[in-house]
């Protein structure tokens, strides 16, 4: 496990003189299913580009299982693409679709045939090997150009947003189907998204990107849990920022006054020192609402309720205005329990599921500092 | 939906409008042309009884069928010379920004809106023996002596070539629009090479604009008689030139109109294999 199959060094890429890929490095192991994650612009597509043969790089290497590949061709790499919108050929039949690599590989006609079949199966379209594209629908079109792709069985699937053009429903179908196929197949899986949700739930490790520089590289509960900077924490899920000031600093602890309220906080792995301001980030199912009574928490009002079946999310405004979303399950005790908007309530965590992120040089305005609702 | 009474008499209108075009302009001369291929030829009154075959039976004379040839070969070259320049072209043409096509796609109608006629006899200034095609060459001194370039079947290729290459482009600028660069790029991913993907995903997905194309230019360069009467001396005919000349110098009225339904046959046909190869690629096409 974890042995390095697709090595990507120093990549550089401009167009037009803007840099949408910035010396960037990357190992993709063997096996694993990797998603490229990040907003649109951050050069996903185009690291995915680079990996497949479409564009070169200005700079740097790309080397599969030490054989450098920077300046092969597409075709002659032993990768496969699933593309955005599938790309199948109008003109043939999904049969002829599917068989079209090993067509280019001048397989024998026999083991065409016998391939092409297992794929189909694989991907449970076996009666439609005589329809053409336009005749089958969205999710079957998708999977013709997943068996097109792994019939040719590379080393590496390259997938560019292959669900973005699916409905909510047919893209977890297509979740599951996708994360199944890359365990039979064993095959190395590089996802590109700009879907959180998706990237979290599929992968083995994510790779958050913006402008052309990886923000993170992690587990998705690494990134999730401990997102290494403000972009990560903002665009992987929801979060609600704090603002904290230190005032002591212990051997494994910290003394920080959050908005007036003085909590003893874990000492997180960068250096602090005292009176250094911090971003105290919660995700909004570890927020507690308590009574406004209580001693803890930090007074507000709710401004709104949102029902979500499983949970109930509510956005809290505190005194300096300060947005707070909290994400609570329902309490099976207490089958009335649900907020008035305007009720007055407090705001409170438990110590030690926060995280903590230093002050960054270039802040984002502050108003996009409150947590979309 | 039912329409409200308001649109019904508008609707009617229209229809009988375009029905009324169809029969009185359309069917009517044909089926008059069909007729007149079947009478027999009347000095005095052009046509005159009894019903015969024997138009279409002329057809077959040798002296006739080898101007039908040599007007099909010059038709079938000036066809190829405009696929061979307007394939690539439009490829080209679909390739570039956005803005930069809608220029070349403005230039390239641009000398529709100049008569043909007058046209081609520009043309026949430029490739006159004292014209400014020789006397360009000669003043280069890259020949010592003017060609000889009008009234030869070269010419009338030439001006044919002229006047049809943009019915040739536009319907394969149009498929070429419609071929989506991820189709290439899935060809390249799937193990072709530029020649493997250009026979097996360009070829057949513009095919039905090559075909489009063709019947665009290869008809109309057996009709424009005047190309060959400016450019081409008494040599090179068109059929356009036999049927011209049937109807307004031989006054042989039943051979004229063979002659043109043999065209409008031809028409059909290429037609028929249009829609076939539209087809064969889906309702949706390029999608």
């Amino acid at each position: 496990m974890n042995k390095t199959l697709l090595s990507l060094h120093h990549l550089s890429k401009e167009f037009d003189g803007k840099t949408v890929l910035d010396s960037l490095d990357l190992e993709i192991y063997d096996g694993e299913f990797i998603t490229l994650l990040g907003p649109s612009g951050c050069g996903k597509t185009t690291l995915l580009r680079l990996m497949a043969g479409f564009e070169q790089p200005d700079a740097g290497t790309i080397t599969l299982s030490g054989v450098d590949l920077t300046h092969t061709p597409p075709e002659r790499r032993p990768l496969n693409t699933v593309f955005q919108h599938y790309a199948l050929f109008p003109h043939m039949s999904v049969f002829d679709n599917v068989a079209y690599g090993l067509k280019m590989e001048k397989r024998p006609k026999d083991e065409i045939r016998q391939r092409v079949r297992e794929a189909l199966a694989m991907v449970q379209l076996e009666d439609y090997a005589n329809r053409r594209p336009h005749q089958l629908s969205g999710g079957q079109q998708q999977r013709v150009a997943i068996a097109r792709a792994v019939v040719k069985r590379p080393k590496v699937l390259l997938l560019d947003e292959p669900l973005s053009a699916l409905d909510y429903k047919l893209r977890r179908t297509m979740q599951v189907e996708l994360k199944r196929l890359q365990r039979e197949l064993g095959i190395t899986f590089v996802f590109v998204t700009h879907d959180q949700e998706e990237a979290l739930s599929m992968s083995d490790r994510v790779v958050v990107l913006k402008d052309g520089r990886i923000q993170q590289l992690g587990t998705p509960r690494e990134v999730y849990e401990r997102p290494a900077n403000l972009f990560t924490a903002r665009f992987v899920g929801e979060t609600n920022f704090f603002p904290g000031t230190v005032t002591a600093v212990g051997e494994n602890e910290l003394r920080v006054d959050v908005l007036g309220l003085a909590r003893t906080l874990r000492k997180p792995t960068f250096a602090v020192a005292e009176g250094q301001r911090l971003h105290v980030l919660l995700r909004p199912e570890d927020i507690r609402v308590l009574d406004p009574a209580d001693a803890d928490g930090l007074p507000g009002k709710i401004v709104e309720r949102n029902y979500k079946g499983s949970t109930l999310d509510s956005v809290i405004h505190l005194a300096d205005g300060t947005e707070v979303l909290a994400s609570e399950f329902f309490d099976e005790d207490d089958p009335a329990f649900d907020y008035r908007l305007g009720e007055p309530v407090k705001v409170s965590w438990v110590d030690g599921w926060e995280w903590l992120l230093p002050e960054e040089v270039d802040p984002t305005p502050a108003e996009d500092r409150t947590v979309e609702a | 939906m039912k329409p409200s009474p308001m649109q019904q008499p508008f609707r009617t209108a229209v229809l009988i409008l375009v029905w009324g075009w169809l029969l009185f302009l359309v069917l009517a001369p044909n089926l008059l042309v069909v007729g007149a291929s079947v009478m027999s030829r009347d000095p005095a009154r052009f046509l005159s009884l009894p019903l015969n075959l024997d138009a279409y039976r002329q057809l077959l004379d040798p002296l006739y069928l080898e101007v039908f040839l040599h007007s099909l070969y010059m038709a079938v070259m000036t066809t190829l010379a405009c696929l061979l320049v307007g394939y690539p072209f439009a490829w080209a043409l679909s390739r570039v920004g956005k803005q930069r096509q809608v220029l070349l796609v403005f230039l390239l109608i641009v000398p529709f809106w100049t008569n043909s006629l007058v046209r081609t006899y520009a043309l026949k200034l430029i490739l006159a023996t004292n014209g400014l095609l020789n006397n360009a060459l000669l003043a280069l001194g890259w020949i010592d002596e003017p060609m000889k370039l009008l009234y030869t079947e070269g010419a009338v290729i030439i001006g044919l070539v002229y006047l049809l290459l943009p019915f040739m482009i536009l319907p394969l600028y149009s498929v070429f629009d419609d071929l989506r660069e991820e189709l290439l790029m899935a060809s390249h991913d799937l193990g072709a090479g530029r020649w493997a993907t250009f026979a097996h995903v360009i070829v057949p997905l513009t095919l039905p604009g090559v075909l489009a194309g063709v019947m665009l230019v290869l008809l109309p360069a057996m009709g424009l008689f005047f190309v060959p009467d400016i450019l081409g001396g008494s040599r090179n005919l068109l059929v356009g030139n036999v049927i011209k000349n049937q109807f307004l110098d031989a006054r042989n009225w039943p051979f004229g109109a063979a002659a043109s339904i043999l065209l409008t046959l031809a028409m059909a046909f290429l037609l028929f294999a249009h829609k076939l190869s539209k087809r064969r690629l889906g309702e949706e096409g390029g999608a």
